[in-house]
């Protein structure tokens, strides 16, 4: 029996179109426009000005707390233009615009494909190492990872949990990641554990994806690491859900982190950049991201530079379908619809889907029938029905009470309902309003 | 160009593609054997009941949808034809066409467009209806015409014979062939007596995902207990545990009526309790109600307890600790 986490879960159609295909890289676009908030917390403070040349990998914007993160240029050439503009999460935000000239890296970067398998820093260098890189979970949570990695004094790591899921529908990033660059990954395993004191390491990779658990399985048998196939199901990408199905704890409701039960969790994007950060030292500019859909000419996992604008991804896959009716920066059960396709792929950019006009349409909402499937859909136990009558009746204390905060708004709930209610957007509205009131009561 | 024609629209962007619609098409498909099974025993009986039923519950539901709300129409979405089967399979298969039809407007009329149409019913439409029914035309509704296949002459005739429940509540132990009441052929309302076709059933809802097994295990598994007790104390005076599921209407009930999941609780657990309340007071009924059967009774008992239950029942919190740590006031 393959394990997962036991509660709730949803089985959507996977249709992971892309997974065949290698990594590639395609022509840099003429602009990119970088945002400087990428990540969760404090937007970085822009150091460059209108009209400064930048080199690839260069710092343009700089950390500004803790939790936080640089962001590097991941182009060469002249910066146009700063300001604010919708950029990719759907509202203004600082951007730095940076015309595109030849492709210039900084010579501190190690560019060659050798695999480097010595840990040389300390722990201490390594966070310093990680944070000045500005590595930030690429899962799609885009958490700074120089802060997971600091374990607060008096916990003690037992567990590293690296998450090779991909749980969403459609993206195969990881998948080929894991397939590309699997000694890297290990080596970026080691390097975690080293900054960590992890005791062991685990790397959860779910059933659907054979031909990787099979390689990562052989290579892991060097380092000492443990590969756990996981059976199918969503939500198991969710931190909580991978720390349950893998080393069977449960994190208590927030503010408790996965510390709190001695797990630190990374992604295996985010480890392939700890390891390119650590031993090539090279900052997180460029990542993968799939480009795919039901229409769509000829998917592509690409290794694009942050700022590249969605369209120029888009055109490389064979141009947006005929048929399209939206477009997601993300998977399809937690990604965001973006309104135009001159925002950019971003740090936490995992994939660019898009959907047909059929897809795109909502179902017509209809009455609840208290059919209680939301109930076992949800992942966190919660009851999404009673949560949802809450938020439209604006009982905030109620929602509070019901546990709200606990919602991790995987959409589980959404996509079961057969009334086609949108039970995740009013649990959101409702999650939203009590963080809103809880704060100025502070 | 095709930029200006994209939708926004918060995650998930997908769906699992079930609908309230296929979900009330698939019961009426689960129906159909016990349906099919009506048809041998009763003829065309079998057929006029349950078609001026659903036809019932459809107009009404369409007449006061279009007349007295002035909204929408939704007697397509199929909860109306699943309360005209339910009703039609609770009555006898000579009933007059007049009483089935006050039965529909009670069911749909009261039991349902009253509370604010599908999805906020607390009782179950179809056994509102035949409680009616059964109060109102007592004499009409406990007269069964007895199975006759199709081709037998006799069909024609009326000819009406006791249930067994009917016969252990006046007392008396009669020697069923369980085979016999296994495939239906035995007294009673129209779509309750065939064990095996409800069976099938009642799989194919469990395949469909339509139910879940919690209610009917904790429904029969409660009747069986309990009458097993019964009957290991005095077997000479109570019936046996297989008797007590396949008579009656414990299977159509407990698979079909009891399961709505408008009127059942939300969590398994919450099932379960429900269940096991529905199975108790069925039997209690039975043994010592001057009603030979309880099980719509039991159900609508077990209907009005549903939101308490539902706030007893709750899911476990993922990470919740069994007693949480108070926080200390400071002073």
């Amino acid at each position: 029996m393959l394990r997962t986490f036991p509660k709730g879960g949803v089985h959507p159609q996977e249709n992971k179109i892309s997974k065949g295909n290698p990594i590639e890289r395609i022509e840099l676009p003429k602009q990119v426009m970088i945002p400087i908030a990428q990540h969760i917390g404090a937007p970085a403070e822009p150091v460059v000005a209108k009209g400064d040349t930048v080199k690839v990998g260069q710092l343009i914007a700089k950390s500004t707390g803790f939790v936080s993160a640089n962001i590097h240029s991941s182009v060469s050439g002249t910066v146009a233009k700063i300001e604010k503009t919708i950029d990719t999460s759907g509202y203004k935000n600082t951007c730095i615009f940076i015309n595109v000239e030849g492709d210039e890296w900084l010579e501190t970067i190690d560019r060659t494909p050798d695999l480097k398998t010595e840990i040389t820093m300390s722990a201490e260098e390594i966070r310093a190492k990680i944070a000045e890189c500005g590595i930030v979970g690429t899962g799609g949570a885009t958490f700074p990872a120089h802060v997971k990695l600091s374990v607060p004094q008096g916990k003690k790591c037992e567990h590293l949990i690296i998450n090779g899921v991909e749980c969403e529908p459609y993206l195969t990033a990881d998948h080929r990641l894991m397939l590309e660059h699997t000694e890297e990954i290990m080596v970026g395993c080691k390097i975690i554990q080293k900054a960590t004191g992890a005791e062991k390491i685990i790397i959860g990779i779910e059933n659907n994806k054979p031909d990787a658990i099979a390689k990562m399985t052989e290579a892991a048998k060097k380092y000492g690491i443990t590969v756990m196939p996981l059976k199918v199901k969503y939500p198991q990408g969710g931190e909580k859900q991978l720390i349950k199905a893998t080393v069977n704890r449960e994190i208590p409701a927030p503010p408790a982190l996965p510390i709190d039960v001695g797990c630190v969790v990374q992604n295996v994007g985010s480890t392939f950049a700890i390891y390119e950060a650590v031993q090539k030292n090279k900052p997180l500019f460029e990542r993968v991201v799939t480009v795919t859909g039901k229409s769509v000419k000829s998917p592509k996992n690409i290794l694009a530079r942050v700022g590249t604008p969605l369209s120029h991804l888009i055109a490389a896959v064979g141009g947006l379908p005929e048929d399209t009716g939206k477009v997601v920066n993300g998977g399809p059960m937690m990604g965001k619809a973006v309104k135009s396709l001159e925002v950019p792929v971003t740090k936490g950019t995992s994939g660019v889907l898009m959907f047909k006009q059929s897809e795109s349409v909502r179902m017509e909402e209809n009455a609840c029938i208290r059919c209680g499937k939301c109930v076992s859909a949800c992942c966190m136990g919660l009851e999404p029905y009673l949560l949802k009558n809450l938020a439209k009746i604006r009982d905030f204390d109620a929602l509070k009470e019901e546990r709200v905060l606990d919602c991790i708004e995987c959409g589980s709930c959404s996509f079961t309902c057969p009334a086609g209610i949108p039970i995740t957007d009013y649990i959101r509205y409702g999650k939203a309003t009590v963080t809103k009131i809880l704060r100025s009561k502070k | 160009m095709a930029e200006n024609r994209l939708a926004i629209a918060m995650s998930p962007h997908v769906h699992s593609n079930e609908s309230v619609k296929k979900i009330m098409y698939s019961v009426v498909i689960a129906l159909l054997p016990a349906f099919c099974v009506s048809v041998y025993f009763f003829g065309l009986n079998a057929i006029r009941v349950t078609l001026i039923s659903i036809v019932a519950c459809m107009a009404v539901e369409w007449l006061i949808q279009k007349f007295l709300l002035k909204g929408k129409t939704t007697i397509f979405d199929g909860s109306a034809i699943v309360t005209g089967m339910l009703l039609a399979f609770n009555v006898p298969a000579n009933l007059d066409w007049w009483i089935i039809v006050i039965g529909a407007i009670v069911a749909i009329g009261i039991a349902k467009m009253t509370f604010g149409g599908l999805g906020n019913n607390p009782f179950n439409p179809a056994i509102v209806g035949r409680v009616f029914l059964l109060i109102s035309f007592p004499s009409q509704m406990t007269t069964w015409p007895t199975p006759q296949p199709i081709w037998d002459i006799k069909a024609l005739d009326a000819v009406t014979g006791p249930t067994p429940l009917g016969l252990l509540n006046e007392g008396q132990m009669v020697d069923y062939n369980y085979m016999d009441m296994f495939i239906g052929n035995m007294g009673g309302s129209l779509g309750e007596m065939s064990a095996i076709a409800l069976l099938i059933g009642g799989i194919f809802l469990l395949i469909r995902k339509v139910i879940t097994w919690h209610i009917p295990v904790a429904v029969l598994g409660t009747m069986a207990a309990f009458s097993a007790i019964l009957w290991g104390v005095d077997p000479t005076k109570y019936a046996d545990p297989l008797f007590h599921i396949l008579a009656g209407g414990a299977l159509l009930g407990a698979i079909y009526m009891a399961t709505d999941m408008v009127t059942s609780p939300m969590t398994g657990k919450g099932m379960l309790v429900y269940g096991v309340g529905i199975g108790i007071i069925t039997i209690l009924i039975r043994t010592w109600g001057s009603y030979p059967e309880g099980m719509s009774f039991a159900i609508l008992i077990m209907n009005a307890l549903v939101p308490l239950i539902n706030n007893w029942c709750k899911p476990k919190r993922f990470g919740e600790v069994v007693k949480p740590p108070k926080e200390e006031v400071k002073k």
